[in-house]
């Protein structure tokens, strides 16, 4: 096991390096001087020009491309992401307080998902073919259909507007910010995004279970005299847990594109929505920040899936 | 027969037989439970039909097989791949895939037919009186349970109070039992640390862990090497002369039927071609497919390059030949063979033979 | 299991039967049927709509579906329908473009993967990898972030993010393909690859080609649907059915133009729906095995 998380570990950490490499050449490609996106404004603006230079060879600004690179991630990966253009804040700063409201509705999110796409796949592995079977291929296709944004302009419309059940803006209420409230406004945002992520997981949920209903060892089960429910839990769903798991967890990141449009409609202020107000604002410094931390989280992913992979399969686990 | 029967064996009272009645003797005088005194036969199978519906044709896997097997007796059935004998020996449980059509005059295990027992009544002869073993033990274990885990499952579905602690005791017991060297350890292990012998050994200990009546081996040894083979041979004729059950032995290789079987059933094209005790199939087939199986067996006193297969191949079974099903292959086809369907006959001895010419090999 | 043969009678072609059992499935046809007329309609949408769609018109501003504008004006007056038909025209572009860059991107690396093998093929997948765990929705948001959002950006950027699904199938079909004999024979006979990739990997691919293909095409409509909402893709004035909907990001106008958002969205929502149906059944047709 040690030797195959290694292996996964640098292959996963050389091609987070390889994409550095692709996030620095889009701070290259950025407008404007690139020591604005290092500096706060207000010393850029009253800084004397000896300064600036100075500061401009600490950053290794008139060094080569290299060296530009190696300063920027040397920086990068201290926490140093540079300031934002627009209000001179530190980027990680800037970064740091949009990424809780995130990863709880990406959390709550994926939790959602997981329930739908759990019971739905694994009834329609069992009755393959019948109306359960193209009822779940018809929500699958459906939520992978239905952009979010539609659907969430629907549920508003009828939740929000018409049934007053929810509200549809913002994380909690600033007047009354308690675990209630904050629940309350949780609630459509992460039933939208787990229900736009369900469908390739259900789909990922019922062909594996497919594979292990189909095996011989659920054969043997069967034979022992177990009960069809233990068969399909204690035996095929254990295994077909291996693809799935793993599928789920390098699929993480996707949860992400969800979220950006998502806090976008609800006003949700986590990175996402930072994100395309930057896109809109031009904050260059910002969008490389935030391109670093997709970065991070698909590299995290990738390695959840391999641990978890490792976890669940015990020939994987003792080789 | 042992006269010592390991004591792991026999913690639930053995069946009515005595332990020292051989194989060899009349297996009508054994083990019939008493509320079934007029039923000889432990299991009785009556023309038994399977097909298999697919998008576009139907495949008759098995047409019109009657078998009887009787308390402690080994029948073997012997053919090709394709020719219905896992099949036959599924339908027993209920354990083919929903595709097939299953239709018979009766399918009885001591009386009691199983096609009118619910799931839950079903699933009490499963593993418990009927235990079965598979063709590769590599992919019938679960890989990601333990091979305890998988043996005290065997157990513990048949406690009448589950009990996770003595099924866990028992697993070890009944792998101890079936040679699985140091099992107070080996237990925790999972199928792929097992060999293949040793995998097939754990799948034995489930289909005895509870002193079955009837034991079904689906080609149990046809995934081992060959010294592994005769190792699994003697095991499966020690737990069937300990357990006393009696054991359906599905295989294409007559020189397993020859070590273990009493009777043999010779199934081509989902039918049955030929009945016979072991010694009489032997020393004289009285079925042209039959007979050609014999040849092409390697024998001591025979030169290897003397063997003699079968030409051709197995029919297709979604459209099988018009009259006798071997005629294409047979030396002794006539035109009759092309147009009528030998019926399956009593030819005296307690044999059975479907060929039109049977006289002629006698 | 027993292993019997069925051999499919004669004078069925694969072709045929995979069309029979492409008109078994009605999800699919009747997709076929609705992908059409939205064909048609983005093609005839002048002479059916019979407004301009960038006519502005401020004093019927926000006025409901009635007789001379039948689906309602948005807050500039302009007639919705006309706009609807419009934007069809640029979905259906950028989904088959991204669709096309994908499938070309996918099937030379696949190929080159599958026949060169060793270093390369690993190479390759790796890569295959690399773009499959990033979000692609979100990587071309921070790309229009710093390039600028263009339709030409977008359209390169969603089929750059598909084309692993196609290579990784057209690398499978050429491994197969390279272990059988009249592959080896033309190659003995010193055929070139690009012959190769010709003559038989690319025959050999197109079935479940074709169905990754539809997909993609699904996929790219409701991406770019999703970029243009978020102001990142198509551009204003040029109508996309995603920008439509940007302006319905108030609860007003949610509450009392339904007409804005509704029918733009249905017109996603019911575009990608079909196409997916569409794959749906193609996967069926060329692979039995995965339905029944």
């Amino acid at each position: 096991m040690g030797a195959f998380l290694v292996r996964r570990l640098s292959i996963n950490v050389l091609v987070f390096f390889l994409i550095t490499i692709a996030i620095f050449a889009l701070v290259h490609k950025t407008p404007g001087d690139p020591i604005a996106m290092q500096i706060p404004a207000d010393q850029l603006n009253s800084g004397s020009a000896e300064f600036i230079a100075q500061k401009r060879a600490e950053l290794g600004l008139d060094g080569s491309l290299v060296t530009q690179y190696w300063h920027w991630l040397t920086n990068a990966l201290h926490g140093d992401l540079g300031y934002s253009l627009l209000n001179g804040r530190p980027v990680t700063e800037v970064l740091g307080e949009r990424v809780g409201p995130t990863v709880e509705l990406m959390g709550v999110g994926l939790l959602v998902s997981l329930l739908i796409a759990f019971p739905l796949g694994i009834l329609a592995a069992r009755r393959r073919n019948s109306w359960l079977d193209y009822g779940a291929t018809v929500v699958s296709l459906g939520s992978v259909s239905v952009p979010v944004f539609f659907v969430a302009l629907i549920v508003i419309y009828v939740f929000t507007l018409k049934f007053q059940w929810f509200p549809s803006s913002g994380i909690s209420d600033p007047t009354n910010p308690s675990l209630l409230n904050t629940l309350h406004h949780l609630v459509l945002p992460a039933l939208i995004l787990g229900f736009g992520n369900s469908g390739p997981f259900m789909r990922y949920v019922r062909s594996s279970m497919i594979t292990e209903l189909g095996a011989d060892y659920v054969r043997t089960a069967n034979a022992k005299g177990a009960t069809p429910r233990r068969v399909v839990l204690r035996h095929a769903f254990r295994n077909s847990l291996i693809p799935v798991l793993t599928v789920i967890a390098t699929n993480l990141p996707q949860l992400l594109a969800g979220a950006v449009v998502i806090e976008q409609v609800f006003a949700w202020p986590g990175m996402g929505q930072l994100a395309v107000s930057s896109v809109n604002q031009h904050d260059y410094s910002v969008i490389v920040g935030f391109a670093l931390l997709i970065a991070i989280l698909v590299l995290l992913s990738n390695l959840l899936a391999d641990v978890l992979y490792t976890v669940v399969d015990p020939r994987v686990r003792l080789r | 027969m042992t006269a010592e029967r390991d004591p792991g064996l026999a913690t639930t009272p053995a069946p009515a037989a005595t332990p020292g009645s051989g194989v060899a003797a009349t297996p009508a005088s054994r083990a019939v439970p008493a509320e079934r005194a007029g039923e000889a036969q432990l299991l009785r199978i009556e023309d038994l039909s399977v097909d298999f519906h697919t998008d576009d044709d139907v495949v008759h896997a098995v047409t019109g097989v009657t078998l009887a097997v009787a308390a402690g007796e080994i029948v073997a059935i012997v053919g090709e791949s394709g020719s219905g004998k896992t099949v036959t020996a599924m339908s027993v449980l209920r354990l083919l895939p929903k595709a097939a059509e299953v239709k018979a005059e009766a399918i009885a295990f001591r009386g009691t037919d199983l096609r009118t027992l619910s799931a839950a009544e079903l699933r009490k002869i499963r593993g418990g009186p009927v235990g079965m073993i598979f063709q590769d033990p590599m992919t019938a274990l679960n890989p990601v349970m333990t091979i305890g885990a998988q043996v005290a499952e065997a157990v513990v579905l048949h406690q009448a109070r589950p009990d996770k602690k003595t099924a866990w005791q028992r697993a070890v017991e009944l792998l101890r039992l079936v040679g699985v060297p140091d099992p107070a350890e080996r237990v925790k292990q999972y199928p792929h640390e097992f060999s293949g012998g040793m995998r097939q050994r754990a799948m034995i200990a489930m289909a005895i862990a509870n002193d079955p009546d009837l034991i079904i081996a689906d080609e149990p040894t046809t995934a081992l090497d060959v010294t592994i083979q005769a190792q699994v041979l003697a095991l499966l004729k020690k737990a069937q002369a300990e357990t006393g059950a009696a054991t359906i032995l599905i295989t294409h290789d007559l020189g397993i039927v020859a070590e273990l079987a009493d009777r043999v059933v010779v199934m081509y094209a989902g039918r049955v071609v030929e009945s016979a005790g072991v010694r009489e199939l032997f020393a004289q087939p009285r079925h042209p497919y039959t007979k050609g199986l014999l040849a092409s067996l390697p024998r001591m006193d025979v030169d290897v390059d003397q063997l003699d297969p079968i030409p051709g191949n197995p029919p297709n079974m979604a459209d099988p030949p018009a009259g006798c099903a071997f005629h294409p292959r047979c030396p002794l086809a006539r035109d009759r063979c092309r147009t009528d369907r030998p019926p399956l006959l009593a030819i005296g001895d307690g044999r059975t033979s479907a060929c039109h010419y049977h006289e002629e090999l006698a | 299991m027993t292993a019997t043969t069925v051999s499919a009678p004669a004078a069925r072609t694969p072709a045929r039967a995979a069309l029979r059992r492409f008109r078994k499935h009605p999800a699919a046809l009747v997709s076929v049927v609705f992908i059409a007329l939205v064909v048609l309609a983005a093609i005839f949408a002048r002479p059916l709509s019979g407004h301009d769609p960038n006519a502005i018109d401020l004093l019927s501003a926000r006025s409901g579906p009635s007789g001379a504008h039948l689906l309602g004006t948005d807050s500039t007056g302009r007639d919705v329908l006309s706009r609807l038909l419009f934007a069809g025209r640029i979905s259906l572009g950028v989904g088959i473009a991204s669709a096309a860059i994908a499938v070309v991107i996918g099937t030379v690396l696949g190929s080159i993967a599958g026949l060169l093998g060793g270093w390369v093929d690993g190479l390759v997948m790796r890569l295959a990898d690399v773009f499959l765990s990033f979000p692609s929705l979100v990587v071309i948001v921070v790309v229009a972030g710093v390039l600028g959002p263009s339709v030409l950006t977008m359209v390169i950027a969603i089929g750059l993010f598909q084309w692993p699904v196609c290579g990784r199938i057209v690398r499978g079909v050429t491994l197969s393909l390279r272990e059988q004999e009249f592959v080896l024979a033309s190659r003995a006979t010193g055929a070139g690859p690009l012959w190769l990739m010709r003559k038989h990997i690319i025959p050999a691919a197109l079935p479940p080609v074709s169905v990754v293909a539809t997909l993609a095409v699904a996929q790219a409509i409701a991406l770019e649907a999703t970029l243009s909402f978020l102001g990142l893709g198509v551009q204003p004035p040029a109508a996309s059915w995603g920008n439509m909907l940007t302006d319905a990001q108030s609860l007003t106008v949610i509450r009392s133009e339904p007409w804005l958002w509704l029918s733009p969205g249905i017109a996603v929502a019911l575009t990608v729906l079909a196409v997916n149906f569409i794959g749906d059944g193609l996967r069926d047709a060329v692979d039995p095995r995965s339905s029944s």
